[in-house]
């Protein structure tokens, strides 16, 4: 060893499961054209399903007079929102409980507290206490995103190899330099692990607020449906959140490998 | 030899004791030592005899418990970019390039981009990288790694350079070419260099001076002046002085 080094935990390897050989694309579209085969048939073979038409049409439909678009909008609008302002704020406290033992002992009971709890079990108060407009859907996603990424960015902080700060300190690095630095991108991977957690949360704790208490957007238009018993529709919703999920997580990815292009991939 | 004053680094009467538990663990034990500017004096030792520590001491990593070490005449307080340090395990910054990491401590120096460039250069092309200025370390083989962190830490410009078994992970035949790179380096622009090895043949070809450390408790347990000339070639490598020379200081080593 060349320095004397403090108990450290050892890093983490963050995966970057994005690097699939692209030999598996065919496989893939064989997969997704086979299980929508299989939906054809179930449906066919008088399961109470629509067929891949039907709910094709039904977006056709839902997409010319402009519900399919309102409805996505308004989600993206209250998932995005949430989403950047809790990994914002969880990317602060993460760095904050990282270098400061003192934020550290302040911040931890609590985020340890909250994140036992669902954040959609927060919304019946959140509703109470915000109202029911925006806010608070905004709210609990902003705490599912928040939550999740919060622990990630701390434990990317705390797992800096003090070799490397060692390395900078000797290079007569002061304390902002080694934080600016070394720990931020250092930390970057596991920030964007955590980020990819808060987006699914985020995604999640959406459709399930929307469910519950909301004018418009997918999940409230899934659940309108159901009162019609109007199976279209609802697939149409499904897909939709699945499709715009998917984007979101390959757009997060793509940006996240651009920037930890540097890291040693297995 | 030096004495107090003119030394350039002064280790007076260093303990260094770590407490683990209950136990109280003697890493270093009254180490008194001298070297003189431009020196290149090499660390010998076995495992656990406190080599890593007296240099993280030197590098102001770590302090003493008791006793003072002095630099230029002063108390070493902490890290500074006078005393550059070359770790074992290279220590490079993953997500920087050969340039970037080259050009790290200009950066933290305030040195302007222009000048910033052009020492970089000079420094990647002395250990031979300027093909790989702009690879990531992740796509560089462990000696080329290990010249980047040379060039690293050239490039602040260090009076003192500090390596902790630079070499300790290199096959034979690399780890030979990077000693007499070191060495060119060392005769083409003078440094201090305290150097930390496992091996005494190394030790022996690069030092102006072994110093022979015992553990338990750690200490200088002995000297050995190498007086062989400059360049040091193969020849001087194969010669009879190098193999006596070698012996004394395994001698000491293994038989302390
Ligand atoms: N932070 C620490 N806490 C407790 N003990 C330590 C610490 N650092 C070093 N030691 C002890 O001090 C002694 C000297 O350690 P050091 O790393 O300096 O040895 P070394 O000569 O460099 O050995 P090696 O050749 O194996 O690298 C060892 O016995 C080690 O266990
Ligand atoms: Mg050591």
């Amino acid at each position: 060893m060349a320095v004397v080094t403090p108990p450290v935990p050892a890093p983490a390897r963050t995966t970057s499961p994005a690097r699939r050989p692209r030999s598996l694309l065919p496989l893939n579209l064989v997969s997704v054209a086979a299980g929508v085969g299989l939906w054809w048939a179930l449906a066919a073979a008088g399961l109470q399903f629509p067929t891949p038409a039907e709910v094709a049409v039904q977006a056709g439909r839902m997409a010319a007079d402009g519900t399919l678009l309102d409805d996505a909008v308004a989600s993206l609008l209250r998932v995005l929102t949430g989403f950047v302002l809790g990994s914002a704020a969880a990317i602060v406290v993460g760095f904050l409980m990282g270098w400061y033992a003192v934020a550290r002992g302040l911040f931890e009971p609590w985020i340890q507290f909250f994140r036992t709890i669902p954040p959609l079990a927060m919304l019946p108060l959140v509703l109470v206490l915000l109202g029911i407009d925006e806010t608070p859907k905004v709210f609990v996603i902003f705490l599912a995103a928040f939550l999740s990424c919060v622990i990630s960015t701390y434990q990317g902080v705390v797992s800096v190899e003090r070799t490397l700060i060692n390395a900078a300190r000797v290079l007569g690095a002061g304390d902002a330099t080694v934080f600016a630095r070394v720990v931020v991108p250092a930390s970057t991977p596991f920030i964007l692990v955590g980020m990819r957690v808060g987006l699914g949360a985020a995604w999640a704790t959406l459709v399930a607020a929307e469910l519950l208490a909301a004018q418009e957007g997918l999940g409230h238009r899934m659940q309108t449906a159901q009162l019609y018993y109007d199976l279209p529709t609802i697939f149409v919703g499904i897909v939709s959140i699945g499709v715009l999920g998917l984007l979101m997580d390959r757009a997060l990815l793509l940006g996240g490998n651009r920037l930890t292009r540097w890291q040693e991939t297995r | 030899m030096s004495t107090a004053t003119t030394a350039r680094i002064a280790v007076r009467d260093v303990s260094r004791h770590f407490t683990v538990g209950r136990e109280r663990f003697t890493a270093l034990d009254r180490v008194t030592l001298d070297i003189a500017d431009n020196e290149f004096v090499t660390l010998v030792g076995p495992s656990g005899c406190g080599k890593t520590t007296l240099l993280n001491i030197l590098a102001g990593l770590d302090h003493p418990t008791s006793g003072d070490a002095l630099v230029g005449g002063e108390p070493v307080r902490g890290p500074g970019p006078g005393r550059g340090v070359i770790f074992q395990q290279y220590a490079l910054f993953p997500w920087l390039t050969v340039r970037g990491n080259v050009e790290f401590g200009l950066r933290t120096a305030g040195v302007g981009r222009r000048e910033r460039r052009e020492r970089a250069e000079h420094f990647i092309r002395l250990v031979g990288l300027e093909q790989f200025a702009d690879a990531l370390p992740k796509t560089l083989s462990g000696g080329m790694k290990q010249r980047c962190a040379i060039a690293r830490a050239y490039a602040v410009n260090p009076s003192i350079l500090l390596m902790d078994e630079p070499f300790g992970a290199l096959d034979a035949l690399t780890r030979v070419r990077l000693q007499e790179q070191l060495l060119d380096t060392w005769n083409a622009e003078r440094r201090t260099v305290v150097f930390v090895t496992h091996d005494v043949d190394e030790a022996v070809f690069l030092a102006n001076r072994v110093i022979v450390m015992a553990a338990r408790p750690g200490r200088v347990f002995a000297t050995v002046d190498v007086d062989l000339p400059h360049p040091r070639t193969e020849q001087i490598r194969l010669s009879p002085e190098f193999a006596a020379l070698r012996n004394r200081v395994w001698q000491a080593v293994h038989h302390q």
